[in-house]
Parts: structure tokens; C-alpha cells; sequence
């Protein structure tokens, strides 16, 4: 079976200018969303609060919940349904964390067990984390990122050249961009899992702009006289079926976990969809005409040094 | 030549796949023969505290306040001393817990007090001095390394404690495990009652008797009028007819004349009278010693047993008592009394904790996680096999094979490893099982294009491992990068998914390049196929 006949021949890096329009104008929304939200919604992992997730046997509502809890001073608190309708569970947030709260899951238990009775609901989950654990995990998180990157950036120079590994950094930094904007946009929260899945999106990337760079390398060897866009051109069509079946086979698989692997991994399950689609993107749209323009830049001297090798 | 080759390749996979499988089978049954217990791997696969249920706390040990205690403690043992050399000296308030500040009115008073600091209190040191109208003001702070000593000494007494605390808590493989910044990391699979964990693991435990001053009125210290040396402590009291409670204030002599360092044993006990629990102690010798003394000097007075501020008991003195024996009786349920027996016999944290993070998933959940990742983990396979199935024929049923050996070499290596698996542990599966097929797309893809060139099947298959071969290695190494990185990072669950995805990729090029090729030259070189079916 094949999706893809051999010898497709479209001029992908004809679309580069029309990419390059729509993706900076995707990355715009997402950064007027962002300034719009006062920058990226933290959940507690990182700006520090506690969340309590309850179960209930019998069908309720937040406003419910919310009278059964008004004894307790939680300072700002959200209660919100969490998963499926069925489900009957509910997320109790608040931005409290501190010493004297230590107790709070236990005050919250006891109040909705005035309410509800003891055998009607479940406390399922609980997570606190202090404000000053949740700075030092948003630095690590940011760092943990810078240093990916840096470390594929050395491996990509060593590898290839230092024109591929900006193009393919380039396309990351679209990729992790777009994924940010877009949680922004949807107001999705960012938690530990999430920013797991933006350097599961950096690894996934950087694969798909890797397969494509590396037949350029082949095709640059065999036949370096050829226009490099040319050669682009041939490359990206050489492989485009590997890449459509990839890109399928993964996003299958991710689609699975979106569906089927419940609500605690829901986001980062999206967060990973998202990627798969807009990192394939941009290893042909973005990722291949940077190197170009690059070339077109400073062209002489590189592809001198490529010829010869 | 090639037969030689390929019957040592075959050798190679085998050993591999069957030093999985063993890694693997005490996960898959728990019937194993005695023989294979004893001599054979049989640590199953850790599951994480977000699949199996169970508590994640970071504990920060107040390092600065067992400075503070330390800096008090010393601060009172001087004033004693110079009170018995009769030293004149005036102490003065700080509003700074760190420092200790003293008046001396003549430079005689402020000689003999440096004297006495330089022979017997080495560890005080004086950082500023100023002498106004002939009165001298000093101000005292523990030196710098002494500071540093007491709060490491302070982490690892915490450390010590929290471990025996949870030992004889009952837990089964806890991980208490020091970080940096003075925090601790505790990890309890399959907690309960989590509130009452807390409680055990995080209470000071700080026990001090102290002798209740019964001279002053509590009244006139209430309104503020604190007697020198004095302070004044609540307890609670419950009238046992209408089961009301109470606070009541005790003024205490501030120093303590014994604490729970010089404990032996603490047990629960239940009284005849109310049926009720209580904790008895056991002091060993040199405490029994004191306490026989402390009790034969202060017949008749009351003695107020502390715990962590709060006065539980004040009973009166009727008699010395020796043998080195007391209870300390108090409102406990029967679970309170137990956990009180524990943190006394694990002894006091030198330094109060605060709870910086706590994480905790109910048994139930955990259990809902696993189905629902297994549920994904089979859909996304079925999913992915039927298609490449489909897509390439006979040779998707080698990577039908590969892909299935390549759960079994990650499942073999979390357990050979001791990794730990979590939920976002099990979604790098899931990834995985996406990617693991790229290697195989990528090879099939090549060897299809060589085909096209006319080559034949075996120059074809040939061709299209080595060309795909050094693709495969860098897409796999940059995402192991960032894969590394993310392990380096994260903590519990997120670590868990650099672990899966990491030993994914591992695994996944050995079966993806070197097991997919043994099929093929099989099929090519023994079977002499014509015809590549892809």
C-alpha cells in the first residue's frame, strides 16, 4: 500500500514565504493571548496552591460543593468538574499553601463530609506545593529547556553544520512557541507534566527535522552542483511519505492517551498532539528554508567546504 | 561468511530478549519456584506513588531555629554563671533571634564577663561593643562555624528521627532521602491515613518538664506582669461529664529541668480507672538519677510535662519517685497515644519542619490510571500494528515482532534497573510505541525506494539499513538528549517519563535495526526469497 506515489515533485519551499507568514501570525495571536492573560497560566506546580480532586457517587454541582465549603476560609478558591460528566469528580483549588493550611485537605474533608456524608465522596488526589518549591520548579523548568536545546544545538553543529542546527533550533523554538500560545489561547494550564511534554515535543521535532536535514546531506553529496533548493526541494518529497506515516503512526498512538488515558494526563496528552502536528510542520516549512536563507546569506564559503568533503 | 554472521547476530538477540523475559517474569507472575526467589532477579517493577497510591512530602528542616535554640540554651547557662561569680550585667531585648545583647554598667563587670566567655564559652562571639557614659553594650552570636555545624547536625538528626519515626510507623519501602536547601524528600507507597502520617512525621516532639510556679498568680502574668525566668504555657482540659474543652494556663518556671533526651522507652498503656490510653516513659540511668533528685527537692510542687509548647499534665509531687518511671496522661484516642509513644521513642527533630510540597493520590485513582494507561497502551498498539500491517504486508509483520519484543526489553530494563513506573511513565510507552515505528517506516521506506532502482532484494535490503542507518541514529541521540535532560529535572512522575522514554529509544533502535535485519537476511539468504513482500 502506499499513500505517497514515488517522484512527487512539489515545490515545498515555494510555500516558505506563505509558512513563514502563517506561522508568525499563529505565534502573534499566541503572544497577544499571553500578554492578554498577563503571561502563562501556572497551575499550583509552579505558582504554588493546593488542589484537591473529589469524587462523588452521586451527581452534583460546583455551587454545591462551593456551600458545603463556606465554612473554610480558602481564600480564592475555584471548584471545577474534572474528566468526564459521569465521572462525578471535581477539582478544589485555592492559592494557599501556607504552614498553617498544612491541615487544610483535612479541614475540606471534614466539611463536605457534614454535607455530604461519609460515604458519599472520595478524596482522591491532593497536591500542595509551596510557593517557594513552585519558583524553584519554574526556573528548573525554563533551565531544563535552555539546556535541550543547547544540547542539541552542539550535537546538530557536530553533526551537521552550525547553519542546520539554527534552522533546526529555529524550528523548535516555533514549535515550543505555538504549543505555549496555543494552552494560552485555550487557558490550559501549565504543570509539571506539560512542560514533560514540550521536551517530549523538542525530541519529536527535532527527529522529523533531523530525517529531512540528513537526505539533504546525502543529496548534497551526490550531487552538491545542483541548486541547494533544488536539492531541498527533492529531499523533502524523497521522504515525504516516511514523514506522513510517522507523523500518523504517532499521532495515533498520542490520540490514544488524548481519549483513553483519563483526565489526569489529558493536557499533556494535548500538549503532545499539538506537537506531533506542528513539529512535522516545521521541519519542512521551517526548519529547511532557515538553512536556505541562511545560505543566501552568507553562501560562498559553507557550501565551498561542503563540496570538498 | 554470512552464515557464520548471522547465526551470532541470532545468538546476540537471543541472549538479550531472554535476559529481559527473566528481568521481567517476577512482574508478570508472583508463582515462582523457591529456586528462582533465591537465585534469580526478583525485584518486580516499582510502581510510582501516582499508580500505586500514596504520599510524596519535601519536608524544610528551620535550621536557623535550632541555631536559635542553641544560641538561647547557651545564652541562659551564661547568665547563670555570671550570676553565680556575681557579675553585674543587665540583659537587653533583640528584636534579632540570632543575637544576644548584654549590658555591663563598669569595665570590671565587662572584663571578668570576657574572661568567663573566652574560658568556658568559646562557641559566643562577640560582634559589636559599645560603651556609652561608662555602661558597656555587647552584643553575642554563635560563631560562624559552629552555626554551620548545628545546622547540618540539625539535618541529619531530622533525617535520623524522620526515618526511625517512620520505621516504627509501619510503612513498607518508604524513601526518606536528603535534598539540598535543608529539605527532605519522603516518600510513603500506600498511606492511609494520610493526616495522621503527617502528624507523626512532622511534630517536633519536644518534651520538657518544668516545675509550675505556684508563688505568682497566673492572673497578674495573664495582664502582662511575666515574673523574670517565668513564661506561660496552655493546656488542654476536658471535663469528662459534658466533654467540653477548655484552655487552660499554666505559669511555668521558663527553664526546663529535664527533656525527652534522656528517655529510654515510651509505651501506650490503658488506665484501669477511665479506660483510657495513656503513655508511660522509661528514663535510662542518668535521667532516672535526675529525676529521682528533681522530685525529692520539689515534693509538693507540681511538675508540668511538656510537649511541644503545650503542657499535657501538672501533676503534684507526692513523693520522690525513683525507679525512673512516669506517664504522661493527657485526651489521646488510642491512635494518638501510639504515634506520642513513637515520636518519643524515635527522640525530638532538633528543629521544627515545615511541609513544602505534598503530594497524594488515592489508591483508587492509582488504580484507575493503571487501567486507563494500559487501556491506551493496547489501543495505540493495535492501532499502530493493524496499520503498519497493513501498510508494508509481510515486512510490517517483522516490525510487528519488533515492536512487540521491544515492550518486553522496556518492561525487562525498568525492572532490571529498579526504575520506577508512572503515569506519564507509561504515556512515554505509549510515544514510544509511535516512534519505535519510525525506525522501521524509515528502513522500509529505503529499501522500497531501492527496489525502484531494480536492485535486487538482497542489494535492496542492504542498501536501505545502511542508508537509513545513520538517519536513525541521530534523530534517536538528539531526542535521547532532551530526554536525559528531562530526567535530570524532573522529580517522581515527570522522571519516570525520561526513564520509559529514554530506555525506549534504547531499545527500540536494537530491535527497530538489528533484530528487523536478522528476519531479513533470513528470509534473503536461507529461503532465497524472489521478492521482497513491503
Amino acid at each position: 500500500m502506499e499513500f505517497i506515489k514515488p517522484d512527487t515533485r512539489f515545490d515545498f519551499l515555494r510555500f516558505a514565504r506563505t509558512a513563514a507568514i502563517i506561522s508568525i501570525v499563529v505565534i502573534a495571536v499566541g503572544v497577544v493571548s499571553l500578554l492578554f492573560h498577563g503571561g502563562p497560566k501556572l497551575g499550583i506546580d509552579f505558582a504554588g496552591g493546593t488542589l484537591i480532586q473529589v469524587k462523588f457517587d452521586k451527581e452534583t454541582t460546583a455551587g454545591e460543593i462551593r456551600k458545603a465549603l463556606n465554612q473554610i476560609d480558602m481564600g480564592g478558591s475555584i471548584i471545577q468538574r474534572f474528566g468526564a460528566a459521569q465521572d462525578n469528580e471535581y477539582l478544589i483549588r485555592t492559592e494557599l499553601s501556607e504552614a498553617e493550611l498544612e491541615n487544610l485537605s483535612g479541614l475540606v474533608e471534614k466539611a463536605l463530609a457534614e454535607h455530604y456524608d461519609h460515604d458519599h465522596f472520595e478524596i482522591r488526589r491532593v497536591e500542595m506545593v509551596g510557593a517557594a518549591v513552585g519558583k524553584d520548579l519554574r526556573q528548573k523548568g525554563i533551565l531544563s529547556i535552555l539546556y535541550a536545546m543547547i544540547g542539541i544545538l552542539v550535537y546538530v553543529t557536530w553533526r551537521f553544520e552550525l547553519r542546520y542546527a539554527l534552522g533546526a533550533i529555529i524550528a523548535l523554538i516555533h514549535d515550543i512557541v505555538i504549543t505555549v500560545g496555543i494552552f494560552s489561547l485555550l487557558d490550559k494550564e501549565f504543570t509539571l507534566p506539560v512542560i514533560a511534554a514540550l521536551l517530549a515535543i523538542i525530541g519529536y521535532s527535532l527527529n522529523d527535522t533531523i530525517v529531512v536535514f540528513d537526505r539533504i546531506r546525502e543529496n548534497v553529496r551526490a550531487s552538491g552542483r545542483k541548486p541547494l533548493r533544488d536539492i531541498m526541494n527533492a529531499s523533502i518529497n524523497q521522504i515525504l511519505s516516511r514523514t506522513l506515516l510517522t507523523s500518523l503512526t504517532t499521532l495515533l498512538v498520542v490520540g490514544a492517551l488524548f481519549f483513553l488515558g483519563g483526565a489526569v494526563i489529558h493536557d499533556f496528552a494535548f500538549a503532545l498532539m499539538v506537537g506531533v502536528i506542528v513539529g512535522t510542520y516545521s521541519s519542512i516549512f521551517i526548519a529547511t528554508p532557515t538553512v536556505l536563507a541562511w545560505e543566501r546569506i552568507w553562501p560562498a564559503a559553507a557550501r565551498g567546504k561542503k563540496r570538498i568533503s | 561468511m554470512f552464515d557464520k554472521n548471522i547465526r551470532l547476530r541470532i545468538a546476540i538477540a537471543a541472549v538479550v530478549i531472554l535476559v529481559a523475559l527473566f528481568f521481567m517474569m517476577p512482574t508478570l507472575t508472583d508463582r515462582l519456584p523457591a529456586f528462582w526467589k533465591n537465585h534469580l532477579p526478583s525485584d518486580t517493577i516499582n510502581l510510582g506513588l501516582d499508580l500505586q497510591g500514596g504520599m510524596h512530602l519535601i519536608l524544610e528542616v528551620q535550621a536557623d531555629r535550632a541555631v536559635e535554640s542553641s544560641l538561647e540554651r547557651l545564652g541562659n547557662n551564661l547568665k547563670e554563671a555570671l550570676m553565680e561569680d556575681r557579675v553585674r550585667f543587665r540583659e537587653v531585648a533583640v528584636e534579632d533571634k540570632s543575637s544576644l545583647a548584654m549590658e555591663f554598667p563598669d569595665s570590671e563587670s565587662a572584663d571578668r564577663f570576657r574572661d568567663l566567655l573566652k574560658n568556658r564559652y568559646p562557641t559566643l562571639k562577640i560582634t559589636s561593643s559599645r560603651i556609652t557614659e561608662g555602661v558597656e553594650q555587647v552584643t553575642l552570636r554563635v560563631d560562624a562555624d559552629q552555626v554551620e555545624t548545628i545546622r547540618k547536625f540539625a539535618l541529619e538528626q531530622s533525617l535520623e528521627t524522620i526515618r526511625n519515626r517512620v520505621d516504627q510507623f509501619g510503612v513498607t519501602e518508604p524513601h526518606i532521602i536528603p535534598q539540598e536547601h535543608n529539605r527532605i524528600l519522603i516518600q510513603l507507597p500506600g498511606i492511609d491515613d494520610p493526616q495522621r502520617a503527617i502528624n507523626l512525621i512532622g511534630k517536633t516532639a519536644l518534651l520538657e518538664f518544668k516545675l509550675v510556679d505556684d508563688e505568682h498568680s497566673v492572673d497578674d502574668a495573664l495582664r502582662g506582669d511575666v515574673p523574670r525566668g517565668r513564661e506561660i504555657l496552655y493546656g488542654g482540659r476536658v471535663d469528662r461529664l459534658t466533654g467540653e474543652r477548655n484552655q487552660v494556663p499554666y505559669l511555668l518556671h521558663a527553664r526546663a529541668l529535664m527533656t525527652g533526651e534522656s528517655l529510654e522507652d515510651a509505651r501506650v498503656s490503658i488506665d484501669n480507672r477511665f479506660g483510657e490510653p495513656y503513655v508511660s516513659i522509661k528514663f535510662d540511668p542518668q535521667g532516672a538519677r535526675d529525676f529521682e533528685r528533681i522530685t525529692s527537692q520539689n515534693v509538693g510542687k507540681r511538675l508540668a510535662i511538656v510537649l511541644d509548647g503545650v503542657v499535657h499534665s501538672a501533676p503534684v509531687i507526692q513523693e520522690r519517685i525513683g525507679g525512673g518511671q512516669a506517664q504522661i496522661t493527657g485526651t489521646f484516642s488510642t491512635d494518638e497515644a501510639r504515634d506520642l509513644a513513637i515520636v518519643l521513642r524515635a527522640g525530638a527533630l532538633p528543629a521544627p519542619v515545615t511541609i513544602l510540597e505534598q503530594r497524594r493520590v488515592g489508591p483508587s485513582l492509582g488504580q484507575d490510571s493503571i487501567d486507563r494507561g494500559v487501556m491506551s497502551i493496547i489501543v495505540g498498539t493495535l492501532l499502530v500494528l493493524s496499520f503498519i500491517v497493513v501498510y508494508y504486508n509481510y515486512s510490517g509483520i517483522i516490525a510487528v515482532i519488533a515492536l512487540l519484543l521491544n515492550f518486553i526489553l522496556i518492561f525487562g530494563a525498568l525492572a532490571a534497573f529498579r526504575a520506577t513506573l508512572t503515569l506519564p511513565g507509561i504515556a512515554g510507552i505509549v510515544l514510544i510505541i509511535g516512534m519505535a515505528v519510525d525506525a522501521n517506516v524509515l528502513i522500509f521506506e529505503r529499501i522500497r525506494e531501492e527496489l525502484r532502482l531494480d536492485k535486487s532484494p538482497r542489494a535492496a535490503v542492504k542498501a536501505g539499513y545502511n542508508k537509513a542507518l545513520s538517519t536513525i541514529v541521530d534523530a534517536n541521540v538528539t531526542t535521547l538528549i532532551a530526554a536525559l535532560v528531562l530526567f535530570q529535572f524532573g522529580t517522581g512522575p515527570v522522571r519516570g517519563f525520561a526513564v520509559t522514554l529514554s530506555l525506549g529509544i534504547i531499545c527500540s533502535m536494537f530491535t527497530a535495526i538489528f533484530v528487523t535485519r536478522i528476519i531479513f537476511d533470513y528470509f534473503i539468504w536461507y529461503k532465497q526469497v524472489k521478492r521482497v513482500s513491503i
